[in-house]
Parts: structure tokens; C-alpha cells; sequence
């Protein structure tokens, strides 16, 4: 069972009074508690069950400008005094920062918690192991399906608790149901696998079983015998499940710390256009029972919506208290990064997509790290299939796709697909002019 | 004797009891109980960002029958919380019966010594020398702009209890040492990362000065980069600089040698062993016993001692990497390559140090014999897809060989290639064996381990190289 708040706040409460007695001036805590418990399934089989239970506390004690920080995982209340007075006097040693303080009080959420974001569905093992055998069972029903990967099926449930010295105390409960299966697929000595998985805060709103499996399985099967294609320029069109990647390297690229240091190749591109003017990107904490939805961050602040891109111009970044300061920013409750980020729908429909030229490369899959957002490369691994007459044509694998973020960027165009099946969400993406490394 | 229940209200006899009674029906399995210390203390932007110190203690209650693991983890290590993950196993497990095997290898061999490389160290002096390392880094030229560098201390004790009373212990201290360093001339930036680090004290990678070669070392590659061109596209030969590039290696091959992949029949080696598939002067093994490197262990996650494992022989497939679940479920035994990242974690067959031997030819032979192609001695980090075997890496430090001669060095390269297949297009193995300095984490199924590296220069014949010039 999930720990409910007042057992959470008598710990934070005892961190703060403690911190405050030995000479801290000031002091955040957050109290965390989660429970989890997982199936995974091979073959249709169970492999195996896990229950995960964590509870943990992370501190930070300022004196002054002072500051230091220490989690654990251990509250027996003997360990706890112990780590609270080491973390005090860690702080008193730590040098001064002028910028060291907790957030600005005006800023911290205040209101309702009415986004939905706590199923109380409890799902037994068993209903789990069902869910998954089934999605298996009908990726098997496909010829060269021929193995599985495992698959499974987690339920989570946490509760935190975050406070600090100048008045700041809430939190709330959160789920996950998470379903995935991943198949290997198998013809003429050619093995691949693919997977499909899907993540929400309430089991209800999870792909059925069979839509899992059969979407595993469909693209196991689309990347057989693969052939490896010559070195060229080429129009290229990002899955889905790709195109959030550009999302994730462009929230890094616009944090604050970024911004603050120079250490990113957009430093000096705020209020500048840096996409085609189709282009609108926005972060929205506040959207019901969303992966990314939060209502403050880790400092309490308010986490307002936000419009980062607007006809293609860079309108607002992902703002800290500390970072913040540095650039004369007030914090918009970002201090753990961005919450529900995406591209709004583009104009095309994804058939003109497919159909924008007579080649086209559709990728669904990339290895290796790609962004460097300091100075904008972008270079991956990839695989996918070849789109020529705005039919799909063959698979391609063993390739690598590389170009700029800065011209990546001039050159998106969306299509109209926009779904909120995680966190960061994209619609099908068509970049112009990429440079393709193969034969 | 425990010392990691000793501040719990579980006695080592009654744990012993409750463990006697959940897996005395099952395969396998055991009680691992951990308690890590964490520490880091970071320089940012010519400040001391903060000094973080974590404490995480707790158990994994592991049952194994057949092929099925139940596996239950708490960080509350009480006599209750233990009875409630012993219902939990049985009950996932109740329609199975299995037959429990005591034996485990014991072992006296020591490859670190019992430090803890936090307290060894006062904060004031590693706040001291970060901030040394970060005036002397500023001060070699005025295109340094940005510099980070760090510590990261830890100091891991685990015991692990198995049915029939034994209990197998270790204490893994752990440390890394990080500069990372931005430069700037006439508007361009690169950055770059040096790091060092392995199972001793601080004081061991940082005394006589080596600090400062640290700082050298970053500021040497930051600034060979802001002389990069856009790197080429297309298949050519490639020269791997010795040490650190072995993580092809460990991508290319290490993780398809693992056992589960094999016993699960998705590895793409999982029917070659006997057979054909590196050239003839490629020898791999993997290695748990090199005194304070990074990937060394005394006993691994389940208890087995750890060993040097040979993987591939004169280019013959001789063994897999096993945990004792896939080495039974194989037919065979574990090779002590049973690892997880902590209690929170199920033990999977990882990686120790993977190394490829020395053959007979020079670097320099290898950069002579190619008309064109490129010469990578640093990587940022690698991925492979198991079942298809593609693997990629990108390169942080590349240059082109043009007839025979290192050119111009290369910006951002992505190295693409095909597992099996690539170290069969292996044309020359390096007399000049290098570890990597200590800083590799390996990541699977969401669990990072410590690892090692190392390898001589090699010579393939062909790889893609990803980059922006046709």
C-alpha cells in the first residue's frame, strides 16, 4: 500500500525541525514512497514477478548561501539524525554561492489538484500475466514471429511529499501502468526484433492486448531482410516514436543551466526564429491524466504552461531558481526539466508526407546518442524503409543519418497526426536534406 | 556474522529461517542485502555547485524455478518487510518445484582493497583541488570557457544469504574523477570530456601531479576538435586507437556473448560457438581479476568468484558470459558474470573488463596501409541492437588518413557496423594492449554497471562512417 501523506509529512517535518536545530537557515525535503509491481512473460510463459518498494528522503540544508544535499534511503531515526547533521555540516564547509537560495515564495503552487493523475485500479499478477499473454498470443498468430524478447506488463504507484523552511508543503499520488512486448521475427537468416509499448497514469487508457502484439509483431516483420543503401542526400521522415527524440535534445538545448554557462548552440537565438514558421512548440503541465503533467517542480514552483516556440521563433526556455538568476529569469517551474512537451499538429496529412517526393527514407529506429547541443551535430544509427512513389518499399538497415540541429530545425515540416502517448510528443516529421551514410 | 542487519530488528537467524523456508522448494535463489554510500562533489561555471552524500540500503529476495524468477526488493530491512516479499515469491512460484543446489565456490582472492574512498578524503580537499583543477584549466588558454570537473566516491557492502546458512561477502569501494571542458576561437565551441577512476583511494589517480594531466588531456582533445572538419560518409577503413575504442568491442560483440541472449536464442552468436567469427588474430576474454580496475570483483552479484573468462579464441566462439540461472538453464556453469546495479535490481549476465589481447603489428603499420579512411581514438559512447547485431558508436576524438598519413581531425563521427561480421574484417591486431582509464558504465534493461575496456589498435577493413560529407 501506498504510504498516505501524513505519514510522509511527519518525516519531512522531522527533517526540517532537525535541520533548523542544528544551525541550518534554511531547508527543502522531499519525501518519496513507491510501490511497483512487475510481470514479464516469455513465449507465453511467466519468466518473472517483481515487487519493488522504496521509500527515501533527499535533503538539501542552506546556511546562508551555503548549501549542501544528501538522500537516503534509510530512515530508521538514529541514521536519519546522523545524515541530517552530516548534511549540516557538509554545508558549513561547502563554499558560498550568492545565488543559492530556495525559490521565490510567490511563485509556489497554490490551488486545486484536479488534473488526474492517480488511478486506484489494482491490477493482481495474474490479471497481468493475461494481459500480456494475450498481446504475445497475437503476435504469434503472425507467420516469422518466432521468438519473444519478453514482454511485460508494470503496475506503479507513488506518493512524495515536498517541503521547505519558508512555508511550502504538498504533494500527491501518481501512477503508471506500463504494457510492452517485443518480438523477434525471423526469415531467410535474417533475425530482427521490434517492440510496442504503451504507458499511461490509468490502466483503462492502455493499448488493449491485442493492438500491443500486433503492433510489435507488423514491425519485427517490416524490417526483414534488410539491405544496406548507398551514401546520398535524401528526404527523410521520422516515425513518431523518433520525431519526440528532436523534443528531448531541444529541451536540454533550452534549459536555463544551458542558457547560463553558453553550453548550448541556441545561447544566443532567444526571440530568433530557428524553425520554419509552421512550426509551434509548447510545454503544458496542466493536461488531465497526461504522462508529463505535474502541478509544481522539485523547488514548488508553479509549473505554468508554456508557448517555447511560436511561428518557428524561440519564445521561452525551461527555467530554474539558481539558473535563472544567472540570466535575470524567474523560475517557470522547470527545475526537473520540461512536463508535457510537443509539436502542435503541422498542415499535411501523413499520405503527403509519404508523398512530398519520389524517394523518401521513413526511419523507425535509431541507436547511438545522437545531439550534441553544444554545437548542434546531429549523427545516429539507423534503420527504416525506403519510401518511393509514396509506397513503402523495402527495409534498410545499417545506415547512419547525420546533419546540424541548426538546419534540421529550418527544415521540418509536420504532419497532423499529434497523439499523447508519452511525455514528449511529436507528429510524423519530414526532414529535408539529410546526408545518409551507407555503402 | 552480518554486518548489514545489524542495525535492523532482522537477526541473522531468522533471516536465515526465512530464506530456508521460501526457496527450499525452488531452483535457486538467494537473500542479497546491500548498503551503498554515495558521494559527489561538483565544480560548475568557477563554482562548487554542491556536495551530495547518499546512503541506500536494502534487500532483494530472489526465487528461481526453471525459468521463472520471482524477485521482490525493499529498502525497509525488517523481519516483516522480509515475510511479506517471502509470500510474495511463493506465491508467483507455488505450482512449480525445484531442487536447490548449496554448493557455491568460495574463494580467499582480493582484487581491492576494503577502503571507503569517501572518508579517505576530507571534503575541504576535494573542494580544494576541484578548485585547482579549474584554475589550471582556465589558465592554459584564454579559449577555455567553461569548465566542470568532479568527484564521485562510493563504497558498496553486500552480503548475499543462500539456502543452507551460507553467507558470501564483499566491499567494493569505487571511484571517478571527471573534467569536462568547453573552448571557444572565432565563434566555434567544443567541448570535451577526460575522466579516470577505478576501485581505490582519490589520492591514487591524483597524486604527483596527475591531476593536472587530467586537465591537459581535455583541453588537448577540446582543442584538436576546434580544428575539425565535417567528418565523411560512407563505407572505409578504420583504425581504432588502443585502450578506451575497445567499447566496439563490448558493443559489437560483449553484449551478443551474454547468456541470456544465447539461452533465449535472440543473440545472433547463439549457434556459433565452436565456430568462426573474428579473424584469426582476434582473442577476447573477460576479465574479473585485474587488481582496482573498474570492472573487477571478487565475487559477483550471486557469490560465484569471478574469473577470466576466454570469449573468443584465435577468432574461434569459445564461451558465453553466465549468471547461474542461464548457466543451468545451459547446461553449464556460471562464469561469475552474474551482476546487477543494486538490490533494487534483478542479477542479469553482465560484462567485467572485456578485453581484446595483443597481436604483433604497430599503429603506425595500420595508418601506413590505408590510402583512405578514419583514425578514432575516442568514443562518447556505444549502443547494439542484439538480435540484428548493428551496432554504433560515436567517435569524440577521429582524424582522416589520407595515403598513409593522419590528416585533419573530424568532427562528430557516428562508427556503424555489423557485430558478427565486423571482427571478421578485422586485417591487424596492435602489440600495444591498453586498458581504458576507468570511467565506462554499461547499460541494460535499465540496470548501469561499472565496467573496464581495452584493446590494441586494430586495422577493419570496412565500416560506415556517418557524417555530413558525400
Amino acid at each position: 500500500m501506498i504510504k498516505e501523506k501524513d505519514y510522509l509529512n511527519n518525516i519531512a517535518e522531522q527533517c526540517l525541525s532537525k535541520s533548523n536545530k542544528l544551525g541550518s537557515t534554511d531547508a527543502s525535503v522531499m519525501v518519496m514512497h513507491s510501490v511497483s509491481e512487475d510481470v514479464s512473460v516469455r513465449n507465453r510463459k511467466l519468466d518473472g514477478s517483481t515487487r519493488s518498494e522504496n521509500l527515501g528522503i533527499t535533503l538539501t540544508t542552506y546556511i546562508g548561501k551555503k548549501k549542501s544535499t544528501i538522500s537516503s534511503s534509510d530512515l530508521n531515526t538514529k541514521n536519519l539524525d546522523g545524515l541530517i547533521n552530516r548534511c549540516v555540516e557538509s554545508t558549513k564547509i561547502t563554499p558560498e554561492d550568492d545565488l543559492n537560495s530556495l525559490a521565490d515564495k510567490e511563485l509556489y503552487f497554490k490551488g486545486d489538484k484536479d488534473l488526474d493523475l492517480y488511478d486506484e485500479t489494482v491490477l493482481e499478477n495474474k490479471k497481468k500475466i493475461e494481459y500480456i499473454n494475450e498481446a504475445e498470443e497475437e503476435a504469434f498468430s503472425r507467420k516469422d514471429i518466432v521468438n519473444t524478447n519478453g514482454s511485460g506488463f508494470s503496475q506503479n504507484k507513488s506518493n512524495f511529499i515536498l517541503a521547505n523552511s519558508s512555508g511550502f508543503s504538498d504533494g500527491y499520488k501518481t501512477s503508471h501502468f506500463t504494457a510492452y512486448c517485443e518480438v523477434v521475427s525471423k526469415n531467410n537468416g535474417s533475425m530482427e526484433r521490434d517492440y510496442e509499448y504503451s504507458s499511461k497514469r490509468f490502466f483503462n487508457d492502455i493499448l488493449k492486448p491485442k493492438q500491443l502484439g500486433s503492433k510489435a509483431a507488423e514491425l519485427a516483420l517490416k524490417k526483414l531482410n534488410p539491405k544496406k543503401i548507398k551514401s546520398e542526400k535524401l528526404n527523410i521522415i521520422f516515425d513518431k516514436r523518433i520525431a519526440k527524440g528532436f523534443l528531448s535534445s531541444f529541451s536540454s538545448a533550452i534549459s536555463s543551466s544551458a542558457f547560463a554557462k553558453g553550453t548550448t548552440f541556441l545561447k544566443d537565438k532567444l526571440n530568433k526564429k530557428i524553425f520554419g514558421d509552421k512550426i509551434n512548440i509548447q510545454d503544458k503541465a496542466d493536461i488531465k491524466k497526461a504522462n508529463g503533467s505535474r502541478y509544481f517542480d522539485v523547488e514548488g514552483v508553479k509549473t505554468n504552461p508554456l508557448d517555447l516556440v511560436k511561428d518557428g521563433a524561440l519564445n521561452d526556455l525551461l527555467i530554474d531558481t539558481y539558473n535563472g538568476k544567472k540570466i535575470k529569469k524567474k523560475s517557470n517551474g522547470r527545475a526537473n526539466g520540461s512536463s508535457n512537451l510537443y509539436f502542435l499538429n503541422g498542415d499535411l496529412s501523413f499520405e503527403e508526407l509519404l508523398n512530398s517526393n519520389k524517394k523518401l527514407l521513413y526511419i523507425t529506429e535509431t541507436i547511438g546518442r545522437g545531439s550534441n547541443i553544444i554545437t548542434g551535430d546531429f549523427s545516429v544509427g539507423a534503420s527504416g524503409l525506403m519510401v518511393e512513389n509514396g509506397e513503402f518499399s523495402y527495409p534498410v538497415s545499417e545506415i547512419t543519418i547525420a546533419g546540424n540541429l541548426n538546419n534540421i530545425y529550418k527544415n521540418i515540416s509536420l504532419a497532423n497526426d499529434l497523439e499523447f502517448n508519452y511525455s514528449t510528443n511529436s507528429p510524423t516529421m519530414l526532414v529535408e536534406g539529410m546526408i545518409v551514410g551507407g555503402k | 556474522m552480518s554486518d548489514l542487519l545489524k542495525n535492523s530488528n532482522l537477526s541473522l537467524y531468522t533471516a536465515d529461517k526465512i530464506v530456508s523456508d521460501t526457496l527450499h522448494d525452488c531452483d535457486d535463489g538467494e537473500l542479497y542485502i546491500e548498503d551503498t554510500k554515495f558521494e559527489t562533489v561538483t565544480l560548475d561555471d568557477n563554482k562548487i555547485k554542491s556536495s551530495e552524500y547518499s546512503i541506500d540500503s536494502g534487500y532483494g529476495f530472489r526465487a528461481i524455478t526453471d525459468d521463472v524468477i520471482a524477485y521482490s526488493h525493499s529498502n525497509e530491512i525488517s523481519e516483516e518487510s522480509l515475510k511479506k516479499s517471502s509470500e510474495n515469491l511463493k506465491s508467483t512460484l507455488k505450482s512449480k518445484k525445484g531442487t536447490y543446489n548449496s554448493e557455491i565456490k568460495k574463494t580467499n582472492q582480493k582484487f581491492y582493497n576494503d577502503i571507503d574512498p569517501i572518508e579517505t578524503k576530507s571534503l575541504n580537499a576535494k573542494i580544494e583541488l576541484l578548485n585547482l583543477m579549474n584554475e589550471y584549466s582556465r589558465s592554459k588558454d584564454q579559449s577555455v570557457k567553461q569548465v566542470s570537473a568532479s568527484f564521485l566516491g562510493e563504497k558498496k557492502n553486500v552480503e548475499i544469504l543462500r539456502l543452507g546458512g551460507e553467507l558470501l561477502k564483499d566491499s567494493r569501494p569505487l571511484v571517478r574523477i571527471n573534467i569536462s571542458m568547453m573552448v571557444e576561437k572565432n565563434g566555434r565551441k567544443e567541448t570535451a570530456v577526460y575522466g579516470v577512476g577505478g576501485r581505490q583511494s582519490y589520492d591514487e589517480y591524483l597524486k604527483d601531479g596527475s591531476w593536472k594531466k587530467l586537465c591537459d588531456e581535455a583541453f588537448r582533445i577540446a582543442t584538436t576538435n576546434l580544428k575539425s572538419k565535417p567528418s565523411p560518409a560512407g563505407e572505409m577503413k578504420v583504425v581504432l586507437g588502443p585502450g578506451w575504442p575497445a567499447i566496439l568491442i563490448h558493443e559489437a560483440i560483449g553484449h551478443g556473448l551474454e547468456g541470456d541472449f544465447n539461452r533465449k536464442k535472440t543473440s545472433v552468436f547463439h549457434n556459433l560457438v565452436g565456430r568462426r567469427v573474428a579473424s584469426e588474430g582476434v582473442t577476447i576474454i573477460d576479465d574479473g581479476t585485474i587488481d582496482n580496475r573498474r570492472g573487477s570483483l571478487n565475487i559477483d552479484d550471486e557469490g560465484t568468484p569471478t574469473e577470466k573468462t576466454v570469449l573468443i579464441e584465435k577468432g574461434i566462439l569459445k564461451n558465453f558470459m553466465q549468471d547461474r540461472l542461464n548457466a543451468r538453464l545451459m547446461n553449464t556453469k556460471s562464469t561469475g558474470n552474474g551482476r546487477r546495479e543494486n538490490y533494487k535490481h534483478i542479477v542479469l549476465p553482465r560484462m567485467r573488463n572485456t578485453i581484446m589481447l595483443n597481436g604483433t603489428h604497430t599503429q603506425e603499420e595500420m595508418i601506413n596501409s590505408v590510402t583512405k579512411g578514419i583514425f578514432a581514438v575516442s568514443f562518447g559512447g556505444g549502443q547494439v541492437d542484439i538480435t540484428s547485431g548493428k551496432f554504433v558508436f560515436n567517435c569524440t576524438e577521429a582524424y582522416e588518413i589520407v595515403n598513409g598519413k593522419i590528416g585533419a581531425p573530424l568532427k562528430g563521427a557516428t562508427l556503424i557496423g555489423d557485430g558478427p561480421s565486423s571482427l571478421k574484417e578485422v586485417l591487424m591486431v596492435g602489440n600495444d594492449m591498453m586498458l581504458d582509464p576507468g570511467i565506462g558504465t554499461c547499460g541494460k534493461s535499465g540496470q548501469g554497471v561499472p565496467v573496464g575496456v581495452g584493446q590494441p589498435s586494430l586495422l577493419i577493413d570496412n565500416m560506415t562512417v556517418g557524417g555530413t560529407q558525400l
